[in-house]
C-alpha cells in the first residue's frame, strides 16, 4: 500500500502491458538455427557476400569467444545461454532507401514507437533496423555531397572494404572481452559514419532499431569516423517488445576522433525488461579532439556498459553524462572510463542513476591518469536517487593517477526520496505518483537539460512512462 | 461555506498530541491561532492536511460538509485546503512554476503570475525558475510559501509560522497578502505582531494539545501582558 494512500478514493491499477510491449507478425527470409558454431559464422558471412578477411575475422573472434570465461565482475549473466541464441535473422524486406517503400507492418511498428514519422523531416538521416538487417535508410543529398558516409555497416562494407578494414576492431579487438569477441564473430548492421576533413554534421544522424523476435541476438557493429576539425552527432535509440524469453544485445562501437574533430554519441536506451544489454563503446580521441558520451540507460534486465575514451593526444577532452533508470527486476551496471594517455588531457564524468520497485544501480568509473598525461585534468560526480527500501545503488570508482602534475575530483551522493518531500509536494495537489515523479526528473535535469531538446522530451516521456506504477 | 473541525484527537506512537480540538474557519475569516512550544499548532496544521504520521483517533474535518478525515494531502489540496509550511521541503530540479501547473493552471499563466506574485512579495523574480527552496534564505522559505498560496487560491489556507525569520518590510507585504485572500485563513504564530497587522475574527489558544481560550484581540493583549502560564 502506498504511504499516502486515500482510503476512499479509487484505485487504479496500472496496466501491467509494457507500453511499447507489441509483436508485429513479421516474414524473416533467413533465420539461423539456434546456437554458434563454425557453421553459423560461415553462413552469415557467406550470406553477406563479405570479403575473406572480414570472413577470417569472424571465425578467428569465435575461437577467442569459445575460450573466453563469462565476466563474473558485474551483474549476473549466468542465465544467459548462448547455445539458445538465434545468431542471425534476416527479415524479407530488402534494405531500401525510399520510406515509401518499406513494409506497411514495418512502418506500424516504427510508428507505434512513435518515432521516424514526426522526427525525419527535421532529421538528416534516418537508419532503421529492424533485427538484424538495414530497412531503411535515407540521407539528404547535401550529406553526400560533402562526402559524408551515413550508412548499415553491412552496406558500408560491401562499399568501403578499404576503409573499413582498417579501422574495425582497432579500439576494441575481439579478445578485449567475451562478449566483444562474440559481436565480432556474428555482428550484423549497426552504422557506418565516415565525416571527412573540417565538415561539420549540424543535424544528428539517428538509428532507431529494436528487436522484434524470440531470442533473436542483436549484434551491432558501429563504426564512426571524424576527420581532423569535423564534427556530428550520433543517436541511437532503441525499443524492444515483450517476450518472455531472455534476448542478448551485445554491440560494438568504436569510434574514432581524430585532432580538433568532436562527436558526440547519444544513447537511449529502452530494451524490454529482458534483455541482456552488454555494450562495449569506445572512442580515441587525438589531439584537441573532443569526445561526448550521453548514456541514457531505461530499459532492459541488465545492462553493462562504461563508455570510454582513450585521450590520445595532447589536450584532448572526453566526457560522459550517464543516467540510469533500474526498477522492478533492473539492474543497471553502467558509468564510464577515462584514459588519459597525453599531457594536459582533460575528462569529466556526470552519472545519475534513480533505483525504485526493487531495482538496482552501479556505477562502475575508471579514472586513469598515466605518466606521460602530465597536467591533466579529470571530475567525476555520480549521484543515486533510492525511492524505496527495497531498491539498491552502489558506486565502484577507481583513480589510478600516475603522475604527480594532475588532478582528480570525486564527488558522490545518494539520497532517498523523504515522506516529507512527497508529502510536501502531494499538499500541492499533486499525486503521489506525480510527485515521486516530479522529483525523479527534477534529480534527472541536470542531464536532461545537455541532451537536444527533441531527445530531452523522448526521454522524459521514457522516464514519465517507467516510473507509472512504481507507486504501490 | 467552512472548514469544520470538531472533536479532533490525535496520536502519534500512542502520545496524544491533540485532544478534542473544535473550531469553525469559515470563508474570508481569519483565525489566529497561538500556543506554547509543543502545543500542537503544527501537528493541528499536518493533520488537517493529512500527514501519515498524524493518527486521527477521533473526530472530523470537514470542508464545506466534505469529510475528508480519510482523504489524501492531494485530495485536501484539490478540495481547496493549502498549507504553508513552517519548513518546507527543498526539491533539486524542480521550479515553484512546475509544482504549480496543471491542466487548469496553463504553464505561460503560471509564469506570468508567478512572476508578478513574485514582484509583489520583494522576491527575486529568478526564483520562481529555480529548484525549490534550494538554496533559499529563511525569508525567501517564507514569500515562496505565501506565493504559492496566492497561485493556488486555496479556498482555506493555514499558515504555519509563515512570519519567522521575517523583517519588517517582508513582514508588512505578507500581512497584505494576507488581507488581500478571499480564502478563509489560519494564521499559526508566536508573535503578536503579525495578528496586529492582520486583525484576526477570532483568536484561538492552543496549550497541552486543548483548546484553553477563544476570543477576540484583547486575547493578543492579555497574552502580552502576562504571558501563556496566566491562562
Amino acid at each position: 500500500m502506498s504511504r499516502f494512500a486515500p482510503v476512499s478514493s479509487p484505485t487504479l491499477t496500472p496496466s501491467a502491458d509494457y507500453p511499447l510491449g507489441h509483436s508485429d507478425s513479421v516474414d524473416y527470409e533467413f533465420k539461423s538455427g539456434a546456437g554458434l558454431t563454425e557453421h553459423t559464422v560461415r553462413q552469415i558471412s557467406a550470406f553477406k557476400h563479405e570479403p575473406s578477411w572480414m570472413l577470417n575475422l569472424r571465425l578467428s573472434a569465435l575461437a577467442q569467444f569459445n575460450h573466453m570465461p563469462t565476466p563474473e565482475w558485474g551483474g549476473d549473466l549466468s542465465p544467459i545461454d548462448f547455445a539458445k541464441i538465434h545468431y542471425y535473422l534476416k527479415p524479407s524486406q530488402q534494405s531500401v532507401g525510399d520510406w515509401d517503400k518499406v513494409d506497411s507492418r514495418i512502418k506500424n511498428t516504427f510508428d507505434r514507437i512513435g518515432v521516424p514519422q514526426a522526427e525525419r523531416e527535421i532529421l538528416a538521416g534516418v537508419k532503421a533496423q529492424f533485427d538484424s538487417e538495414v530497412i531503411y535508410s535515407s540521407l539528404k543529398s547535401f550529406l553526400s555531397k560533402k562526402g559524408v558516409i551515413f550508412l548499415g555497416m553491412d552496406e558500408g562494407l560491401k562499399q568501403y572494404p578499404d576503409l573499413i578494414r582498417r579501422y574495425f576492431g582497432k579500439l576494441v579487438p575481439a579478445g578485449d572481452n567475451k562478449l566483444a569477441a562474440l559481436n565480432t564473430a556474428v555482428w550484423s548492421g549497426g552504422s557506418f559514419v565516415y565525416i571527412p576533413k573540417n565538415t561539420r554534421v549540424d543535424l544528428p544522424l539517428q538509428a532507431y532499431f529494436r528487436i522484434n523476435s524470440p531470442n533473436a541476438g542483436q549484434f551491432e557493429r558501429t563504426l564512426i569516423i571524424a576527420e581532423e576539425g569535423s564534427s556530428v552527432h550520433y543517436v541511437e535509440g532503441c525499443s524492444a517488445p515483450a517476450y518472455s524469453e531472455g534476448s542478448l544485445h551485445a554491440a560494438v562501437v568504436e569510434i574514432f576522433v581524430k585532432p580538433g574533430a568532436t562527436v558526440q554519441y547519444t544513447t537511449v536506451q529502452n530494451w524490454y525488461k529482458n534483455v541482456y544489454n552488454l555494450v562495449t563503446k569506445r572512442a580515441r580521441v587525438e589531439e584537441e579532439g573532443h569526445m561526448r558520451w550521453v548514456d541514457g540507460n531505461l530499459g532492459s534486465r541488465l545492462t553493462m556498459k562504461y563508455p570510454s575514451c582513450f585521450l590520445m593526444g595532447r589536450k584532448a577532452t572526453g566526457e560522459t553524462l550517464s543516467l540510469a533508470l533500474a526498477g522492478s527486476g533492473q539492474h543497471q551496471d553502467t558509468g564510464a572510463k577515462m584514459y588519459h594517455l597525453a599531457s594536459e588531457t582533460s575528462s569529466q564524468i556526470l552519472a545519475k542513476s534513480v533505483s525504485f520497485g526493487g531495482g538496482r544501480t552501479s556505477y562502475r568509473g575508471l579514472i586513469q591518469i598515466n605518466p606521460a598525461a602530465a597536467g591533466s585534468r579529470s571530475k567525476v560526480v555520480c549521484d543515486a536517487l533510492i525511492l524505496d527500501s527495497s531498491s539498491r545503488s552502489d558506486t565502484y570508482p577507481t583513480n589510478r593517477i600516475l603522475n604527480s602534475q594532475s588532478t582528480v575530483e570525486h564527488e558522490a551522493t545518494v539520497s532517498r526520496v523523504g515522506e516529507d518531500q512527497l508529502f510536501y509536494l502531494m499538499t500541492r495537489g499533486l499525486s503521489e505518483q506525480q510527485s515521486e515523479t516530479l522529483i525523479v526528473n527534477g534529480f534527472l535535469s541536470p542531464i536532461i537539460k545537455q541532451i537536444p531538446l527533441e531527445y530531452a522530451v523522448e526521454m522524459n516521456r521514457l522516464v514519465d512512462l517507467e516510473m507509472e506504477g512504481s507507486v504501490g | 461555506m467552512s472548514l469544520e473541525v470538531s472533536h479532533l484527537t490525535v496520536q502519534v506512537e500512542n502520545k496524544t498530541l491533540l485532544d478534542d480540538v473544535s473550531f469553525e474557519l469559515k470563508k474570508g475569516e481569519i483565525i489566529g491561532l497561538m500556543g506554547p512550544n509543543g502545543s500542537g499548532k503544527s501537528t493541528l496544521a499536518l493533520t488537517l492536511m493529512g500527514h501519515p504520521r498524524y493518527q486521527i483517533i477521533s473526530g472530523e474535518i470537514l470542508i464545506d460538509k466534505t469529510n475528508i478525515t480519510k482523504f489524501s494531502p492531494d485530495e485536501r489540496a484539490n478540495l481547496g485546503l493549502f498549507l504553508a509550511f513552517q519548513y518546507p521541503s527543498a526539491i533539486a530540479g524542480v521550479n515553484v512554476r512546475q509544482l504549480v501547473t496543471s491542466a487548469d493552471r496553463p504553464a505561460l499563466q503560471v509564469k506570468r503570475r508567478a512572476q508578478k506574485l513574485a514582484k509583489n512579495l520583494g522576491l527575486d523574480a529568478d526564483l520562481v525558475n529555480r529548484s525549490l527552496n534550494l538554496d533559499f534564505s529563511g525569508g525567501e522559505k517564507k514569500k515562496m510559501e505565501v506565493l504559492q498560496m496566492d497561485l493556488l487560491k486555496p479556498k482555506y489556507a493555514i499558515l504555519d509560522e509563515i512570519d519567522s525569520g521575517l523583517d519588517l518590510d517582508a513582514l508588512r507585504l505578507i500581512s497584505d497578502s494576507i488581507k488581500s485572500s478571499s480564502a478563509g485563513i489560519m494564521v499559526i504564530t508566536h508573535y503578536p505582531r503579525l495578528l496586529k497587522l492582520i486583525s484576526p475574527d477570532l483568536v484561538l489558544i492552543l496549550k497541552s494539545g486543548k483548546i484553553v481560550k477563544s476570543g477576540g484581540k484583547e486575547v493578543i493583549s492579555r497574552l502580552e501582558k502576562s504571558g501563556y502560564s496566566k491562562l
